[in-house]
């Protein structure tokens, strides 16, 4: 890959200067961002705040209200048999807990809901199989959506949760990973072209106890999804891997937050995104927070981008605040190169025709993503999906239209 | 036999200032089982020829001929170029990252000859043309050239062209940066192919020593974008001694 942009950085012997940002960071600490459960607390955005400058928010609008239906997407879960489903009223006790709601749409999406979804991995159980959450939109009526997944002490489980279908969704995904609990939580958002998804997934993740957050988006017009992560105990790992393929006209942004407010946690950012034609437009803003007490604290945040056609933009922004100097390890790399021709050139050069090469360099570019993901289901899938993304650019280049899908 | 025939090849580069003239009147025949030298400055144009050749795109023929067996080589693609048989050692190989190696010898092979090779003899036959041109078995798992030393690139290079058997291979500068075990190994792997496939060879350095190991029948001096002088593997030792001066003072004259 040709990087275009290309910034590495190691902050292992950061200096304690107290806050010690870079990238972008035109609003201040990210600890100073507002977060509450009151509507009346974040307004409905105009665009150009920080959160919102590279977001749609025209496209995004119906989900700024302050009530949203439920009924635009069925949830159906099928669990693993150590795992327990319940639909819960929104005031119950278990809810609210990983986390406030960051910006206008986790804000609305929490008040808007009547009832939330729990699934509940008991203490000391090992889940014997995927639990999967599916979501499908059935109407284009601007909807909210409440889940809860909460894996109790030296509990260990994988979660899977697959959007389909054509939706307005406002969507929480609360997570809590209790203390020595291993879960991992794959978000696939393989939505019609038509749907709209805001979604703001908000960790906690206590003593020893690790989170594998996995999210790949391939649909929809407007996909916005906000991880945050936050240790609440030492001991803590969180690794975040996520994997985007943006077609023309698509908005796919992640933002991460996280959030290492107590000693010797460590984070793994991972992020890669292919774009190709026109319009298509990808955002990642991995914002990484090291409070003055996270001592020892080992974190690494990655984003790569790989431009297919021209007409596509990328926009990355990685973000390292330090307020301490006793850190074991701290830096983040951001790339954004176009399709490399001399690759192509070189493959072709032995006699792979031009498809086949292309699939193979982009194939190349997400294999070492897919092999982290670690649960086989979800990486055939993807690798499926990559396959028939694939196919919709070949058909642009050869003129020959794509399969139906 | 075989036979690749360049014509008054005339080619330019892309750039940004526009088309630049590198190939002016290239005239070269080669048949299966030769071994042509080319030999001359940097700078002259020696690559411009090998890319030309395997069609890469910055690269534009303004005038000329190639074929292959008669066969209009220019108006084929590059993927097509490589199946009718024609091969390129790169002088700068090109690193694939996330492909492995052993995923692109079989997807190449698989493309090349029409159809995938038997799963057992292939797996046999990259193993032991590794182990020919000493490269470790680790490296079937690497990416393609990624991180890859310089001489362990070339070595890549040799082994592609021991497996997919071309008909014609152009070795660019394939010796330049091999310590002397390496230069031998990879000329040992040439002169295999050579033997087992009659393959015709145009092999581009800058330097006789390889020249030992790889027997030319003829060299070919390159100056300022034509070849300037024919003779026989003596002429090699007498541009070692003297340089290329005798070319450059006198103004090019194509005398092919
Ligand atoms: N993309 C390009 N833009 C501008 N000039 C170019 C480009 N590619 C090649 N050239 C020029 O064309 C000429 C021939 O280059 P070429 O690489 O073919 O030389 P060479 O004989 O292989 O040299 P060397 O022995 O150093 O490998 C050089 O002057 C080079 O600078
Ligand atoms: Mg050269």
């Amino acid at each position: 890959m040709t990087a275009t942009t290309d910034r590495t950085t190691d902050h292992s012997r950061a200096a304690a200067d107290g806050a010690h940002s870079h990238g972008v960071v035109p609003a201040g600490s990210r600890a100073e961002r507002v977060t509450s459960f009151d509507l009346a607390d974040i307004p409905v955005p105009s665009g150009r705040e920080e959160e919102w400058r590279f977001s749609p928010v025209s496209r995004l609008q119906p989900l700024f209200a302050d009530t949203l239906g439920a009924d635009g997407v069925t949830v159906a879960v099928e669990a693993a048999p150590e795992v327990k489903v319940e639909t819960v009223a929104r005031d119950d006790a278990r809810l609210g807990k990983a986390g406030k709601p960051g910006d206008r749409t986790a804000v609305s999406a929490w008040n808007a809901v009547a009832e939330a979804t729990v699934v509940t991995v008991p203490a000391e159980a090992v889940a014997s199989d995927v639990t999967s959450v599916r979501i499908d939109g059935v109407s284009k009526d601007a909807t909210a959506q409440h889940l809860l997944v909460h894996a109790e002490r030296h509990s260990e489980a994988v979660v899977v949760i697959d959007h389909r279908g054509d939706a307005l969704l406002n969507q929480t995904v609360e997570v809590v990973v209790d203390e020595g609990a291993h879960l991992t939580l794959v978000s696939v958002q393989d939505w019609a072209d038509g749907a709209v998804h805001a979604a703001a997934h908000r960790s906690t993740i206590g003593r020893d106890a690790r989170l594998k957050h996995v999210v790949v988006t391939f649909g929809g017009d407007v996909v916005r999804i906000t991880p945050d992560a936050t240790f609440t105990a030492e001991g803590g790992e969180v690794e975040m891997v996520g994997l985007y393929f943006a077609d023309a006209d698509q908005h796919q942004e992640h933002r991460l937050f996280v959030d290492h407010a107590v000693p010797s946690c460590k984070s793994r950012v991972t992020y890669k995104g292919a774009l190709q034609g026109s319009g298509a437009h990808t955002v990642w803003v991995g914002d990484v927070l090291i409070q003055a007490e996270a001592e020892n604290t080992d974190t690494y945040e990655l984003n790569r981008n790989l431009v297919l056609t021209d007409g596509a933009r990328a926009d990355s922004v990685p973000n390292l605040e330090i307020e301490t100097g006793e850190i074991a390890g701290a830096g983040h790399a951001s790339a954004t190169g176009r399709f490399d021709d001399e690759q192509l050139f070189y493959l072709m050069a032995r006699g792979i025709p031009e498809v086949d090469a292309r699939r193979l360099v982009v194939r190349g570019f997400f294999a070492e993503l897919i092999d982290e993901i670690g649960v086989e289901s979800v990486e055939e899938r993807l690798l499926a999906s990559i396959e028939a993304e694939l196919e919709k650019s070949m058909s642009v280049i050869t003129g020959v239209p794509a399969a139906a899908e | 036999m075989s036979t690749l025939e360049i014509r008054d090849l005339h080619v330019s580069v892309e750039t940004k200032e526009g088309p630049k003239p590198i190939l002016r009147g290239v005239d070269l025949t080669i048949k299966s089982g030769e071994t042509h030298a080319i030999m001359g400055p940097n700078g002259s144009g020696k690559s411009t020829l090998a890319s030309a050749l395997a069609g890469h795109p910055k690269y534009e023929v303004t005038s000329g001929t190639v074929t292959l067996d008669g066969e209009d080589v220019l108006a084929m693609s590059v993927d097509e170029r490589a199946r009718a048989g024609l091969f390129l050692a790169m002088q700068y190989p090109v690193e694939v990252p996330g492909v492995s190696v052993a995923n692109f010898l079989r997807t190449a092979k698989t493309a090349i000859s029409g159809e995938a090779p038997a799963l057992r003899t292939w797996g046999k036959e990259v193993k032991g043309a590794m182990e020919n041109l000493r490269i470790d078995s680790s490296f079937a798992e690497r990416s393609v050239n990624e991180g890859f030393s310089g001489g362990e690139k070339k070595r890549h290079e040799i082994l592609q062209m021991e497996l997919f058997k071309p008909r014609f291979a152009v070795l660019d500068e394939t010796d330049s940066g091999l310590d002397v075990d390496a230069l031998r190994v990879v000329s040992e792997g040439v002169n295999r192919a050579k033997d087992t496939t009659d393959v015709g060879v145009l092999l581009i350095t800058h330097y006789t020593r390889i020249l030992r190991y790889i027997k030319p029948d003829f060299v070919h001096v390159f100056v300022d974008g034509r070849i300037a002088e024919e003779g026989g593997p003596e002429l090699a030792e007498r541009l070692e001694d003297e340089g290329y001066d005798r070319f450059l003072t006198t103004g090019a004259t194509a005398s092919a």
